[in-house]
């Protein structure tokens, strides 16, 4: 089966992507932001529009079609920064510098004046029909620059601008790195509950940019990003036979991931992308298999007469999280990647589903399900230190963002008593259990992943 | 029946003992008396037949796949009207409620088309007439938010292929 499919070219341009730094000061880290306490304090940032010259301006409204490039990049900017709780990016009607003067030279008292503590300046400009940006980030109590980085990438690559700048601020002023410039493929819904239409879909983290990889013929599910953001493997009831699938976004080519005589499903990557990890439904009973994408070679992980599903391995592949309801009920398991040492650790009251390793491999999310109510939760990996960051109605399948600060969920509500008002969104939430907020999509949408970094 | 299948099924047994025990003090009253004995739908509301007298689905208590004394009766029926009609081939659709987590329901649906499917082989039906599908919680047949709805969508659907 092959179907033509939206070609990332995005992901080639990336590779001109070149990141110069200009000059860079660490000794003066003044300003430095927790990021273990949630949003108690915002820090107050001013970012101000990035300037650029008439030239340039009349190039990118040619190319673009957009007026003012500096100040739609700075929004981008500004956004970012806001939804992550950690700081409060000010109302650039307070600004009292322009902004080709600040990035040249900022006049700190200004800034001190509207409590600004930092400062995010730059230019834009269009060299060879490419955009050249350039960025500061000034401490402005200390009166110091504290980044300035410059790199030049294709116009129509402008609101990833935007997310890069977001990231290398975020990692400066955190200490960690940033999660902006990444994209999150999930399952656009549409129609009523009984007839549901469900198409995959991939947008920037921040909702922009989305574009539709199946037309909705056939009821798709669970899609997942490989280590590289190329390849995403998902549920697909193609020909009315629910079976893994495995898309190249670039070239659109899409597979059956194995031959199994039935239904495959709950599929992820490997971390080194080698291999994915899938049920197996057979009789009733299903168990976690994995195929090797080189060799097609099929290993049985779990033989049990429960369903063993929902895998997910930990960062360093050794381990693999899952679900089993061996026990009687649905509860979380952990196991060597060779289907060894089966160890459950979950013991709380309730159901437990949906675990997923966090990128920084000490702790595992999951769903839990107690007294009708669903929860996001994180717990340490031994099973120990389970905390609950959101109850509602019904919630499921968290996803980390690739530094593991944040996860994003779907949200379902419930209908009423003519069964509807039904709706579907994606949410995330900071692994501090602050900071809850929908995440922008056109239509209803549920199962999202992230991605990781795209450029680094 | 291979050696997992019975161990599948004792234990199965054991646990809805178990729940059994554990909602008898907390369920007494349902405001939807009659169509519900305990939590598994027994109304005929979305009941389809397959031919007169044959109704053409089986209901399940929450996250169970065991099937009740009406749900025998109701896959016998099928099956003699199978074994009558040996040109018809089926599917077994099997669907869950939405009350879990989406992964887990495929596979719940899955073991309760198969249990459906295990009881029409062993009054005679051949297997090879049946396929199974699961649906998980994707085609609920009843979009309400509430214990009716959630016991009408967690069914086996006997379904004509042919």
């Amino acid at each position: 089966m092959q179907e033509k499919c939206w070609k990332d070219e995005n992901l080639k341009f990336l590779k001109t992507l070149i990141i110069l730094l200009l000059i860079q000061f660490k000794a003066y880290a003044l300003i430095e932001v927790d990021i273990t306490r949630g949003n108690l304090s915002p820090l107050p940032v001013a970012v101000s529009p990035l300037a650029s010259d008439k030239k340039s301006l009349v190039e990118v409204e040619k190319i673009l079609k957009i007026k003012d490039i500096g100040s739609e990049i700075s929004l981008v900017v500004e956004n970012n920064l806001k939804q992550t709780g950690l700081f409060n990016p000010l109302t650039k009607d307070a600004f009292l510098q322009k902004p080709d003067i600040a990035h040249f030279k900022p006049r700190f008292e200004d800034w001190k004046l509207i409590k600004a503590q930092a400062l995010i300046t730059g230019k834009v400009e269009i060299i060879n029909e490419n955009l050249r940006v350039e960025f500061r980030l000034w401490d402005v109590l200390a009166a110091k620059e504290m980044l300035a980085i410059a790199f030049t990438t294709v116009p129509t690559n402008w609101r990833r601008v935007g997310h890069i700048i977001t990231d290398k601020v975020y990692e400066r002023l955190t200490g960690e790195k940033g999660y902006f410039d990444t994209r999150i493929i999930y399952v656009a819904e549409e129609g009523p509950k009984t007839k549901r239409i469900k198409k995959l879909a991939i947008m920037d983290q921040d909702g922009f940019n989305v574009k539709y990889l199946t037309l909705g013929n056939e009821l798709v599910l669970t899609p997942r990003f490989n280590p590289t953001n190329q390849m995403i493997t998902y549920l697909s009831y193609f020909r009315n036979l629910p079976r893994v699938y495995l898309l190249d976004i670039e070239t659109g080519i899409q597979e059956v991931v194995g031959d199994f005589p039935g239904m495959t499903f709950a599929p992820r990557f490997s971390p080194d992308g080698k291999k994915i990890i899938m049920s197996f439904a057979s009789d009733g009973n299903s168990d976690i298999y994995t195929m090797d994408l080189e060799n097609r070679i099929v290993e049985r992980i779990t033989n049990h007469p429960s369903i063993d599903t929902s895998p997910s391995y930990s960062p360093n592949g050794r381990y693999i999280c899952f679900n089993s309801d061996r026990s009687g009920y649905q509860q979380i398991y952990v196991m060597k990647s060779d289907g060894s040492n089966v160890k459950r650790i979950s013991f709380g009251r309730g159901l437990y589903g949906t675990p997923v390793w966090s990128p920084r491999g000490d702790l595992i999310a999951f769903t839990k399900l107690h007294k009708g109510k669903f929860y996001i939760g994180v717990m340490r990996i031994d099973g120990s230190g389970e905390r609950l960051l959101t109850e509602n109605f019904y919630q499921e399948a968290p996803s980390w963002s690739p530094n593991g600060r944040v996860l994003v969920f779907y949200r379902e509500t419930k209908t009423d008593e003519k069964g509807e008002g039904f709706s579907a969104k994606l949410w995330s939430i900071d692994l501090t259990g602050y900071n809850e907020r929908q995440v922008r999509t056109k239509t209803d949408a549920s199962d999202p992943s992230w991605s990781s970094l795209l450029s680094n | 029946m291979t050696l997992n299948k019975i161990l599948r099924n004792t234990f199965l047994v054991l646990v809805a003992g178990l729940i059994l025990t554990a909602c008898a003090t907390t369920k007494k009253v349902e405001t939807t008396a009659g169509q519900m004995q305990g939590d598994v739908y027994t109304g005929t509301d979305t009941v389809e037949y397959l031919a007169s007298g044959v109704p053409d689905r089986v209901f399940f208590a929450t996250n169970e796949s065991i099937l009740t004394t009406r749900s025998r009766e109701t896959l016998r029926k099928q099956a003699t009207w199978l074994r009558e009609n040996s040109e018809i081939t089926v599917v077994l659709e099997g669907h869950a409620d939405e009350r879990g987590t989406r992964e887990y329901n495929l596979a719940l649906g899955e073991r309760r088309a198969n249990a459906a499917k295990d009881y029409l082989m062993t009054y005679g039906v051949s297997a090879s007439r049946i396929s199974v599908i699961s649906y998980g919680k994707e085609r609920p047949v009843d979009s309400g938010s509430n214990p009716l709805s959630w016991s009408k969508n967690r069914r086996s659907v006997t379904v004509k292929a042919n």
